[in-house]
């Protein structure tokens, strides 16, 4: 759980990296020749095998958990210990996992499916033809119902990792003082800064700030 | 602190053996002094069923000095009571005011059954502890204090460790029943210390294979065990405890 978890992790930062290229603000130029660059990489296709497997793998090894976990309890308490005893993220991981699930789903379908099969637009760049994810990204975005998905789906990540990211490294054993500090205080960080970074950008293109 | 006396009532947990389906019986108790323990309120409560004819509520205590580990009640939802760092022993009355109902009931685990009332059977950690919670030393005359130098932080450490008393309140605490803070506070204390070195990797292995056998769930580091703990044992140690699962399993010859 904790390594695949450190694994996505750090996807995460790549993915939030080449998405912010968007606002460069020239008309998607720039984010168009990044993600041409990742989608014809032959390593970076690779990698991609690896990420599907490590998604797979933290989904399985998640429910796995998750149901095993449950079965340890026939009887629950009339009164339960709820927030006196950890915080409620920590103990939802499995919810706030699944909502994250279904938002892929439909992440998948709008992005990578046209993308790597059925198809995008294609626009001229430098003189070679390559998809035109950006306007892909303008034109899904201009729906409010899938604005929301994606900012609801950024809450659930952030608070997914709220917990998942200082619970993984405890998980690989990291028991040093000052190094748990930091991974406490660089966890939160980044589960704040990533999941808006990623909120922002439905929201920039919805409300125009993007062209 | 000004001493009071109150009148409460409690809803508490009552089975007749492993086998019977329990459920929550209720009972007033009346002139409860302040200073009397959560277990003497027991006692006072008992000892007035026993002379109405009636059957006594079964309940673990042994030292009620905070030492032992056998008294386990869930009070209010919480192991141990409403007192942070307190085992139930050693909670006072003065926790309660008058007119307070009181829910009680006994931890609740699959690894934990109930035998009768609150009194739930740990042999689970007995077991976990004969695979791997000592160390294999020849008897004889005590070895010298000083003969083995521990780094006085490491000794500290270990020291905090070994405070475990085994009561499970972490489990009873835990969503997932997982016992990794009682196995954790055993491992560090052993691995903190040159004596426990030379079974080390073979430890680490055989509890947490007991541990898992014996039917507690797998810790996903919510924390709640170390909120509940009655003698604060850090989750730090079961991190500890992961590095050294890492390295048993890398290195070790199992
Ligand atoms: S770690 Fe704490 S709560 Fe768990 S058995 Fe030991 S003393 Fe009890
Ligand atoms: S009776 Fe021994 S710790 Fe409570």
């Amino acid at each position: 759980m904790g390594l695949t978890g450190l694994f996505l992790i750090s996807f995460l930062v790549v993915h939030a990296g080449v998405n912010a290229c968007i606002w460069a603000n020239d008309g998607g130029v720039l984010f168009n020749k990044v993600a041409h660059f990742m989608g014809s990489m032959i390593i970076i296709r690779i990698l991609e095998v690896g990420l599907f497997a490590g998604i797979f793998i933290h989904i399985i090894q998640g429910y796995v958990l998750e149901f095993t976990n449950r079965s340890k309890r026939n009887i629950g308490y009339k009164i339960n210990l709820g927030n006196r005893g950890s915080k409620w993220y920590s103990r939802s991981m499995g919810l706030l996992g699944t909502i994250l699930l279904l938002f892929f789903i439909i992440h998948w379908k709008q992005f990578w499916i046209p993308s790597r099969f059925t198809g995008v637009n294609e626009v001229l760049i430098d003189g070679k033809e390559v998809h035109n994810m950006f306007n892909l990204m303008q034109v899904t975005f201009t729906e409010p119902w899938v604005v929301t998905v994606y900012v609801l789906a950024c809450f659930s990540l952030a608070w997914h990792l709220m917990h998942g990211f200082q619970s993984a490294f405890r998980t690989i054993g990291v028991h040093n003082k000052r190094f748990l500090v930091l991974i406490q205080s660089a966890g939160i960080a980044f589960s704040i800064i990533i999941p808006l970074a990623f909120a922002m950008m439905p929201v920039s293109m919805y409300l125009g700030w993007v062209k | 602190m000004e001493h009071y006396s109150m009148n409460l009532t409690l809803k508490v947990w009552k089975q007749k053996n492993a086998k019977a389906k329990g459920s929550f019986e209720t009972f007033e108790v009346n002139d409860i002094s302040s200073e009397m323990s959560f277990l003497e309120m027991f006692d006072v409560l008992n000892e007035k069923l026993i002379h109405e004819g009636k059957d006594a509520i079964a309940f673990d205590h042994d030292c009620r000095e905070g030492i032992c580990g056998t008294c386990s009640m869930y009070i209010n939802g919480r192991p141990h009571g409403p007192w942070h760092g307190t085992t139930t022993c050693q909670l006072h009355m003065r926790a309660f005011k008058d007119g307070d109902t009181i829910v009680v009931e006994p931890w609740r685990a699959k690894a934990f059954p109930v035998i009768k009332d609150l009194i739930v059977d740990r042999t689970s950690f007995d077991k976990i502890i004969q695979a791997g919670g000592y160390i294999s030393v020849n008897t004889g005359s005590a070895v010298d204090g000083n003969a083995m130098p521990v780094e006085k932080d490491n000794a500290d450490k270990a020291f905090a460790a070994a405070a475990c008393i085994g009561c499970g309140a972490c489990v009873a605490a835990c969503k997932n029943s997982s016992a990794l803070l009682f196995v954790a506070a055993k491992v560090a204390h052993l691995a903190l210390v040159p004596q426990g070195a030379p079974e080390r990797k073979t430890r680490v292995m055989n509890m947490i294979n007991v541990m898992d056998k014996e039917g507690f769930g797998s810790c996903t580091f919510t924390t709640a065990c170390e909120a509940v703990c009655p003698k604060e044992i850090s989750v730090t140690n079961i991190s500890r405890l992961n590095q050294e699962y890492f390295l048993a399993g890398l290195t070790g010859d199992k």
